[in-house]
């Protein structure tokens, strides 16, 4: 057999983690030896993990900070809660999930095109403040809407009171009181989340990898390392910028459609700022750029603190710390020369072992 | 008359956000980095302000004064602290996620300290109001002594920074650091005192905002924080007329918004405008276009 090239072996370690990771839970979950209170985080934790997955494609990869992940989820969430619940039982739970995951996707990349276009010209922080604007403004905008069907069609307002159903109708989205019922849509196939989940997680590596490893995915780098170096040697800058944060906010979607067909309340509430910024956190501390950082930083944080109860109080304050000092720890230019003379002198002093 | 009585409320509002968005535009202008703990820093201020007079039972100027200095040596710290070792760093990102970092510090430490739930503010600005058209409008103490306090601010910076030397090494390390520092300014001094300014006019921010809606919370400072940037942008950042036009401008923007729109899709306007100004005029009302060169 062709020795496979590092890269190839790379992607396949990280296939590999996820299937081992899948193949623990679901032991552990089989011998009863995983509470209750864990089994329910399995599915968030899917969630959380393609979310990471994506933002790193467009901080990692891209080099753009995007603080409006938690608004790409939101539409996935929401356009897809709302796409099962008017199609309801006109179609067998297994290919209505499938529609959904593709309707939350196909919406949030259109809102990532929408967001992108105008902003990726512009200077990094830009892109930043704009995302986080974003975000609000999604979660303004669905904070407001109620979504009605009845055998005329969809009704949309901005009010309670506005909506006029036909007799037999029923209010899907209610404001501020957000989707419910949509689990309920889903129960035969409940039990089977966590497994979608993780062949979410695998497509969304399968995505990611592909796109990092291809053409356009050394152009994406390129673009990031240095803007007008690349645009010197032809490649069109904010394609591929474009390109990238579009797939991440259609990750993202996914994200938030598994998240939306796990839970019975959908709120608007969850996707705020902060969520954005814990999935960043997950990324930061994962390493930027290493798609299995992202994977294992997401599990050992979202998972210890819920395990470990009172110490979640501290949580987000140490996360903070935790924040602050890996980024002085990892960029600044003296901690970079430090860690490099540290590791001379182990260097030098080695050989000298040997040798005596 | 409603409608002067909501421009008089979008220019107090905006005027807070004036002084808020001067310490963007000023850090901005010459550290070239957003600070985004910038918002929490006006948390700080209000808390330390309301402590003061109700804990330790200080007199309200003395109350304003320290919450003015422990902002400024705040302010300070934190950039020697987490940005300083950035400054030289190969990704502008690392200091940007640095700050959302020290943000998140700083709402969490008060979050421990002071509790989640929502204080109340106490009236420190007794001023006595104003009643207009044989009553028709009254426009409060604070309002007046939100908007003085803009103006005096602003004339103040201006001549601060055109007049004095280390206002010209603003400028200078703003144009061009190593320039600056081959000519013998001291560019960390310099921006250290941008910090200090800024976090200093962050304290009074603080206390003009809560003095006019009177709830504190750990989140309090975000929030505004996150639209004073907007208004930076808006003004052109780096520019200190221009900081105060945008803050103007978006505060009566969101005002109206909130009054004959909906109040639950102002701050989504208040938004919007900053994807509108980036979509047609990038560098802002008054900002200066920047050629990157190789």
């Amino acid at each position: 057999m062709k020795k496979m090239n590092k890269t190839t072996k790379n992607n396949f370690i990280n296939y590999g983690l996820v299937l081992v990771l899948f193949a623990v839970a679901q032991t552990l979950s089989a011998t009863g030896n995983l509470s209750n209170l864990l089994q329910g985080l399995l599915v968030p934790l899917c969630v959380y993990t393609i979310a990471s997955i994506s933002l790193n494609l467009v901080v990692g990869f891209s080099g753009e900070l995007s603080l409006g992940h938690a608004g790409f989820m939101c539409v996935g969430a929401y356009s897809s809660a709302l796409f099962s619940n008017v199609v309801g039982d006109a179609l067998p739970s297994v290919p209505r999930l499938i529609l959904a995951i593709l309707v939350g996707a196909a919406v949030a990349a259109v809102f990532g095109i929408l967001i992108g276009v105008p902003v990726l010209r512009l200077r990094g922080d830009y892109l930043a403040i704009v995302t986080l604007a974003f975000g609000e403004i999604i979660k303004n905008l669905v904070n407001i809407l109620y979504v009605g069907v009845d055998e005329n069609g969809i009704h949309v307002t901005t009010n309670s009171s506005g909506l006029k159903l036909a007799a037999g109708g029923k209010k899907i989205m209610k404001g501020a009181l957000g989707i419910s019922g949509t689990s309920t849509l889903y129960k035969d196939i409940k039990p089977y989340f966590f497994l979608i989940g993780v062949i979410l997680i695998l497509i969304t590596l399968f995505i990611v990898q592909n796109l990092v490893h291809s053409r356009s995915g050394r152009a994406i780098m390129a673009a990031r390392d240095n803007r007008i170096a690349a645009e010197s040697i032809g490649i069109n800058v904010t394609k591929y910028k474009l390109l990238a944060f579009t797939v991440s906010a259609a990750l993202a979607g996914v994200a938030g459609v598994l998240y939306a067909h796990n839970i019975s309340m959908l709120k608007v509430s969850i996707f705020d700022y902060n969520l954005s910024i814990m999935i960043l956190v997950y990324v930061v501390l994962g390493g930027i750029g290493s798609i299995r950082g992202s994977i294992i930083a997401t599990i050992v944080l979202y998972a210890l603190p819920e395990m470990l109860r009172g110490f979640s109080t501290y949580r987000m304050l140490i996360y903070a710390i935790v924040l602050i000092i890996m980024m002085l720890f990892n960029w600044a230019p003296a901690a970079i020369d430090w860690r490099k003379r540290v590791l001379e002198k182990i260097h030098n002093k080695l050989p000298k072992k040997e040798a005596a | 008359m409603s409608f002067i009585s909501y421009l008089k409320d979008g220019i107090s509002l905006g005027s807070v956000y004036a002084i808020i968005a001067l310490g963007y535009t000023m850090v901005y202008g010459i550290a070239k980095m957003l600070n985004f703990a910038h918002g929490d820093v006006i948390m700080v201020g209000a808390f330390v302000i309301l402590t003061a007079i109700t804990k330790a039972g200080l007199s309200p100027l003395l109350s304003v004064v320290l919450g003015v200095i422990i902002c400024t040596v705040l302010g300070v710290v934190i950039e020697m602290v987490a940005y300083r070792p950035l400054r030289k760093a190969s990704s502008n990102l690392a200091v940007l996620i640095t700050a959302i970092g020290v943000s998140y510090l700083l709402q969490n430490l008060a979050l421990l300290i002071f509790g989640a739930d929502a204080k109340s503010f106490v009236p420190v600005i007794n001023f006595p109001s104003l009643t207009l058209f044989d009553g028709r409008l009254t426009i409060k103490g604070v309002t007046i002594v939100t908007i003085l306090a803009c103006i005096i601010i602003m004339v103040g910076l201006t001549l601060f920074v055109s007049k004095t030397k280390p206002g010209r090494a603003m400028q200078a390390v703003s144009e061009d650091r190593d320039a600056a520092q081959l000519m013998g300014v001291n560019v960390n001094a310099t921006i250290s005192l941008t910090f200090a300014i800024g976090s200093g006019l962050a304290a009074i921010a603080g206390l003009l905002l809560c003095s006019a809606y009177p709830t504190l919370t750990p989140y309090t400072g975000a929030m505004p924080g996150i639209k004073a940037f907007v208004a930076a942008v808006f003004g052109g950042i780096g520019s200190i007329p221009g900081a105060m036009v945008g803050g103007i401008l978006l505060g009566v923007i969101e005002i109206f918004g909130r009054a004959y729109i909906s109040s639950q899709v102002a701050d989504a306007i208040v938004f919007a405008v900053l994807i509108i100004v980036l979509l047609v005029k990038p560098a802002g009302l008054f900002g200066k276009n920047i050629q990157e060169k190789v």
